[in-house]
């Protein structure tokens, strides 16, 4: 049979914003996706060469690494800290934060809760997989009660370590917050629209209109003890009754992007 | 013909099967005769009745970035191009 | 510029208006927040950034977020935030961005009180934070010196990239004294080669204190050691007080080395022959003049506000070689001449006797 010579586009390649560094992270781990997609942003809105990463302590602590931007790494939790030090020197440039679920919602609540009410204009991605997982899988205040981790063997007993925080809900309700959604990586058609929500969140800071956060819910197939499949199916079955997807804080202004 | 092909990136793929799991023409298997450095049984396209359609999921669910895909130019496209 | 009374804090705060910092990240911490509120005022005003953070540990890595790209940055706290921010300074430190922290010490350990005190001299010379490394700290012992100190802060710290305390005691950060602040300074417009300011045009830079090799971590180490050398070895200051003659020299810093000064001539006008010896950088300690000074006197005596911290160092610099004694007062007492002097004649009158008897 003749050789085919018809043409070909390329329809999906690896985005300018992130490195050739192949990742540590486990395999089937939504970090991967998550870094992705911000990058496929950064690329989309031609911001790479003036954006500065903050680096969180956690599994990502290496995002320095495939981030093909500036950046730092900063203590646990106080990302948030760091990004209104740089932004607030440099408000041309785009600054994000990108932390996990102990880093942002346990050693580092009140920075993440200040910056949002101090109306800070930089982006904060923020990966909840409902437990620790570079130390090894501790529970988490996002881990979900019954859970079982490492330190919480039993399943997570409300009586003794309380109920899950609701990130989304809690920053939501701070006056400086502009866009506040969480979204799932679960899926294809979720991570699509996962990547419409980080977009729009990269847009509030090109707009200078606050400060903009999109939870992304995410899977730790490691410290779960589950396959990557299983760990996708356990985001939809477990997690989204516990954290509802949705947009919890859009001001006006915010939702001409949103339509687009 | 197939519509569309990926490259999958055999060296850094993690095989962790999230492709297969979301490829609608079920194209991509787990190799099983190759390791790769990693020590990971990489995913590889196996698509002998040409049903890729370049629709790029599996490239979306990729969590390493490690497919590349590409979709023919449909015929009178190329036609107008040239 | 003018003669004019200023308040220490303020002093310290406009001082370092006119030596170039661009941003400044404080929380209220007494006896030092006439510094945070000074800066409230004059930075707006001025264009340039001030946060009243959360609390000390956003302070500093506010500090540390705004230093990475390039300006000049700094924070002020008083001992309890000092501590809290420690985690910031070994990360700062560590990955080499220059800053500016001003310590106004008060009573301690603990809540302690807000009376003055140099409690904080092990914390901050030592590390200020955990691991292998010493900031530069500078102690002035009046309203002009601080502003002067103030200027060289930042200059050392964006010399050698490093982490620059300016401590005082609470008495100087709240006393008033005439002194002149030094004309405004322009901005500066070029940044270091390893600020973060966007990866335009340029591969993408990294800021970071982790390294997770052995090999690769003493590596760092070893750099931030070398440097350390240097800066021990060029920047050691002091000031000394009728020590040509000296058979005891008083050694104290800040305040108590300013109180000391009044005993230390009371005691010439008696007949004694004491001079007094201080500190102005903390670290690098000055124990190349003070080993020096060890060949010449038969003691010294260490005067602080707190239990006898400086005084293992100037133990170090004697070497062993004559007795060094310590008189302090801790939790917020400040001494008065008077009890200084009553410590001079004591240790001067045990030299006599040791001499007579040999």
């Amino acid at each position: 049979m003749a050789v085919a010579t018809l043409e070909e586009n390329v329809v999906y390649r690896r985005p300018q914003s992130l490195t050739d560094t192949p990742t540590h992270y486990c395999p089937g781990c939504t970090h991967g996706i998550a870094h992705r997609l911000v990058a496929e942003v950064l690329d989309e809105l031609g911001v790479r060469e003036r954006t500065i990463g903050v680096s969180p302590v956690g599994c990502a602590v290496f995002a320095y690494k495939y981030f093909n931007v500036d950046n730092v790494v900063a203590a646990h939790g106080r990302a948030p800290a760091m990004a209104t030090g740089i932004k607030r020197v440099m408000p041309d440039r785009v600054v994000f934060t990108y932390q996990g679920d102990g880093d942002l919602a346990a050693i580092g609540l009140a920075e993440i809760v200040h910056a949002a009410t101090r109306g800070e204009n930089f982006t904060t991605i923020f990966i909840n997989n409902a437990i620790y997982g570079m130390t090894g899988g501790q529970m988490a205040p996002t881990s979900l009660p019954g859970q079982h981790t490492s330190s919480s063997p039993g399943g997570r007993d409300v009586e003794m370590a309380g109920f899950p925080v609701k990130m989304a809900e809690l920053i939501a309700g701070m006056a400086g917050a502009a866009y506040v959604a969480r979204r799932s990586l679960h899926s294809v058609k979720e991570i699509n629209r996962a990547k419409k929500a980080i977009r729009a969140a990269f847009e509030v800071q090109l707009n200078g209109l606050g400060f903009a956060m999109v939870e992304l819910l995410s899977s730790c197939p490691t410290n779960w003890h589950m396959t990557p499949p299983e760990a996708l199916e356990w985001i939809e079955r477990a997690m989204i009754p516990a954290f509802p997807l949705g947009d919890y804080k859009v001001i006006e202004p915010v939702q001409a992007f949103l339509k687009r | 013909m197939a519509k569309g092909r990926i490259e999958i990136n055999e060296a850094h793929c993690k095989g962790c099967t999230l492709c297969l799991n979301a490829c609608p023409q079920h194209v991509i298997v787990m190799a099983t005769d190759t390791v790769n450095a990693l020590g990971y049984y990489p995913a590889r396209l196996v698509d002998p009745d040409g049903k890729c359609t370049g629709c790029a999921i599996c490239a979306v669910a990729c969590p390493d970035v490690c497919i590349t895909v590409y979709r023919q130019v449909p015929a009178r496209q190329a036609a107008a191009a040239s | 510029m003018a003669v004019e009374l200023l308040k220490g804090n303020v002093a310290l705060a406009e001082a370092a208006i006119r030596a170039g910092v661009e941003a400044y990240f404080g929380y209220p911490i007494t006896p030092q927040t006439e510094l945070l509120e000074h800066m409230a005022q004059r930075m707006p005003e001025l264009g340039r950034v001030f946060v009243q953070a959360e609390s000390e540990v956003a302070a500093i890595n506010m500090v540390y977020g705004a230093a990475c790209t390039g300006v000049r940055a700094m924070t002020s706290s008083s001992s309890p935030g000092i501590s809290l921010m420690q985690e910031g300074f070994s990360y700062i430190a560590c990955s080499e961005v220059p800053c500016v922290v001003v310590d106004v010490m008060r009573g301690g350990p603990g809540l302690g009180n807000i009376l003055p005190s140099q409690g904080d001299y092990y914390q901050v010379t030592h590390s200020a934070g955990h691991g292998d490394y010493h900031p530069i700290v500078l102690a002035p012992a009046s309203v002009q010196e601080a502003i002067d100190l103030m200027g060289l802060a930042f200059d050392l710290a964006d010399q050698y990239r490093h982490l620059v305390f300016l401590i005082a005691d609470g008495l100087i950060g709240q006393m008033m004294e005439p002194a002149e602040l030094p004309p405004m300074r322009p901005l500066r417009k070029v940044k270091g080669d390893w600020a973060l300011t966007g990866a335009d045009g340029r591969d993408p830079r990294f800021i970071t204190s982790l390294q997770l090799g052995a090999q690769e971590m003493e590596a760092v180490n070893l750099r931030l050691q070398a440097k350390l050398e240097t800066i021990r070895q060029n920047e050691q200051r002091w000031t000394e007080y009728l020590t040509d003659d000296a058979q005891l020299v008083v050694v104290g810093f800040g305040s108590a080395g300013r109180i000391a000064q009044t005993a230390v001539q009371q005691a010439r006008r008696d007949g004694l022959k004491v001079g007094l010896f201080r500190p102005i950088t903390l670290w690098p300690f000055p124990d190349k003049r003070l080993s020096a000074l060890a060949d010449q006197v038969s003691a010294f005596l260490v005067v602080e506000m707190n239990a006898g911290q400086m005084v293992s160092d100037v133990r170090l610099a004697a070497g062993g070689q004559v007795p060094v004694k310590f008189y302090g007062r801790t939790g917020g007492v400040v001494p008065v001449p008077e009890e200084i002097y009553d410590a001079i004649r004591a240790t001067y009158q045990k030299l006599s006797q040791r001499s007579t008897r040999e």
